[in-house]
């Protein structure tokens, strides 16, 4: 699988080197780095291409990186029935910096593009019907990132007297508690309470 | 009737419809019966597994996946784990495979049984559903005797399955498996041939092959338009390489072929079943069922009342968790319903830094409108019923 995995790194590097910025494979994966103006190309390439036939489209998710000024990871994964392989694009992409949208390369991205567009506020241009979709109606803010609290701003109850749903501020009976089990002896990169009396 | 009174009319079909499959609303465009434009309104059930997920150790995030497309859960799981396997190179002993891959193949049944039965009651037959069901009743026992839940198991865990299996179980597993073939006969013989099932299915929601790829289908939805493909026969995963089975293509795509692929991967799948019970009881009888790797798998209670390493152990993977290595995988597992992934983004700490569920279903659903477009408004629901939608996945 690897060395397959392998010559197809290295004929994408010769065939269409100027649009992968990296092609790195690791845990038997191959992942190709890409840009938000090249990645249409890029697709479209990889699925009409002899070589590759990555005509089966398998998904499209974004990922929040909230210390990067490219903040988001826009992820495509794409399969190749005929060489029985996978193949991961990735593009970097800032907040409100819009991407191709690959619904013209496969019809199936329509769902996957509006589901990162609902989750992380990613745009994409070209997209035929950028709504939300698992939200609710009238949904605000993107939940999926990193600085969306789990518990959501707004709640709905049944009213009775109005005889219909409201939306109210959400109340905790509890602070949302997060608890912190990273061991203090190996990988915490912050002080612990109290150690900072040490250095006085 | 003059010209300009005739119009096109929008119709609500669920979400309490009961052939919406749970909580599904599609708003129908329609030219008098002809549907002219679907547009499916998801999240009804949203949950936002993904974002729980974020916040949970990996152990924790286990009994989310069940609750995804709850009438497969241990097909879900064992994605999840696999994926955590790949990301620390973890190594699942044969009599663990061997343990997942026959539940993994209840669950298939527990799903085509379920679409199957259901799509005929979509299309107007109301016996199948009462014969199916009982069969469904009997596995979900098998489910409870293996880890003490119906449906919401959290038995496949990453490193191995929770518990061992006892002998007498396996042994009523490998009873159940021939009368289960003969009620398979008994409703394959009730639809199959029937008259009123065939008018309303064969040559209804027709999938060309390259459609079906570029749309994101897996699984049935493939197979019916003729692609050999199958995630355990294409790249093998657990023990299914060693396996002997057949995968059954069709050659319309339409939704009568979806059916009949479905109806053979049920004995297909009894057939593996018998491989697993034979080999539970021959070769494999004995054995570890989960890896022996004390920093992923906790240790067993007896262990823990002799060992201080074990109940060392014990206590750092139920509170801490294991860490999983940087990194990202996507692992894919053929589910009842198509190709359901996983792909795990770990930063190095005991929780998943990012967790996308790739679910067959939403795949499915998005094509509505594609395939649905031109035909009669009695149609949808037929092929809604062989798109084979479970609500739990779909909307996550």
């Amino acid at each position: 699988m690897s060395e397959a995995l392998n010559e197809l790194a290295t004929y994408l590097r010769e065939a269409r080197g100027s649009l992968i910025a990296d092609a790195a494979i690791k845990y038997g994966e191959l992942t190709l780095t890409a840009t938000a103006e090249k990645v249409i190309e890029l697709l479209t390439f990889l699925r009409d291409d002899a070589r590759c036939g990555f005509i089966s489209f398998i998904d499209v998710c974004g990922v929040d990186y909230p210390q990067r000024p490219d903040r988001f990871d826009v992820v495509y994964h794409l399969l190749s029935p005929r060489q029985n392989l996978r193949v991961r694009v990735k593009v970097a992409t800032a907040d409100g910096e819009p991407v191709p949208s690959a619904t013209s390369v496969y019809p199936g991205a329509d769902w996957f593009e509006r589901e990162a567009y609902d989750m992380y506020g990613i745009l994409f241009t070209g997209h035929p019907d950028l709504r939300r979709i698992l939200t609710d109606y009238g949904f605000e803010g993107y939940p999926l990132r990193k600085d969306f609290p789990m518990t959501g701003f707004v709640e709905v109850r049944y009213d009775d007297e109005v005889k219909r749903v409201v939306y109210e501020p959400v109340e905790l009976r509890q602070e949302f508690r997060n608890f912190d089990f990273l061991s203090p002896w190996e990988g915490t990169d912050y002080v612990l309470p109290g150690d900072e009396k040490a250095k006085r | 009737m003059t010209e300009h009174n005739v119009r096109n009319f929008n119709i609500n079909f669920g979400p309490q419809h009961p052939a919406a499959h749970g909580v599904l609303r599609l708003v129908l465009e329609l030219d008098g019966e002809i549907v002219e434009r679907v547009d499916p309104h998801i999240g009804l059930l949203h949950r936002g597994t993904e974002k729980l997920i974020e916040a949970k150790t990996y152990l924790q995030a286990i009994p989310y996946f069940d609750r995804l497309d709850y009438v497969a859960p241990m097909n879900q799981e064992h994605a999840f784990a696999l994926a955590v396997e790949r990301l620390t190179g973890t190594e699942v002993p044969i009599r663990g495979q061997l343990i997942r891959v026959l539940y993994s193949e209840i669950g298939r049944i527990l799903s085509h049984l379920l679409n199957v039965t259901t799509q005929a009651m979509d299309v107007g037959a109301l016996t199948p559903p009462l014969w199916g069901f009982e069969e469904r009743e009997k596995l979900m026992v098998f489910y409870e005797r293996a880890c003490g839940a119906r449906m919401h198991s959290a038995y496949i865990r990453p490193g191995g399955v929770h518990q061992d299996l006892p002998h007498e179980l396996v042994e009523d597993i490998g009873k159940w498996i021939d009368p289960f073939l003969k009620t398979v006969d008994d409703i394959d013989e009730l639809l199959t041939g029937n008259r009123i099932f065939k008018q309303r299915n064969v040559d209804i929601g027709v999938v060309k092959l390259e459609d079906a790829w570029a749309w994101g289908f897996s699984g049935v939805m493939v197979r019916g338009s003729g692609a050999a493909w199958d995630l355990r026969r294409a790249q093998p995963y657990e023990c299914y390489s060693d396996l002997q089975f057949d995968i059954p293509i069709g050659k319309n795509g339409d939704c009568y072929d979806r059916y009949l692929i479905r109806m053979i991967e049920m004995r297909q799948s009894a057939l593996i079943m018998r491989q697993c019970v034979d080999r539970l009881l021959g070769d494999a009888k004995v054995g570890p069922v989960s890896s022996l790797d004390g920093k992923i798998v906790p240790p067993k209670r007896g262990e823990m009342k002799r060992s201080m390493e074990a109940l060392i152990h014990h206590f750092k993977l139920y509170t801490e968790g294991y860490h999983v290595p940087a990194g990202e995988v996507y692992a894919a597992v053929e589910a009842p319903k198509g190709e359901f992934g996983v792909f795990l983004v770990s930063d190095g700490t005991n929780k998943p830094y990012r967790c996308k569920i790739r679910a067959p279903g939403y795949a499915h659903l998005q094509a509505m409108d594609f395939l649905c477009r031109g035909h009669q408004l009695a149609d949808v629901s037929a092929v809604l019923g062989s798109l084979d939608i479970v609500f739990g996945e779909v909307d996550r």
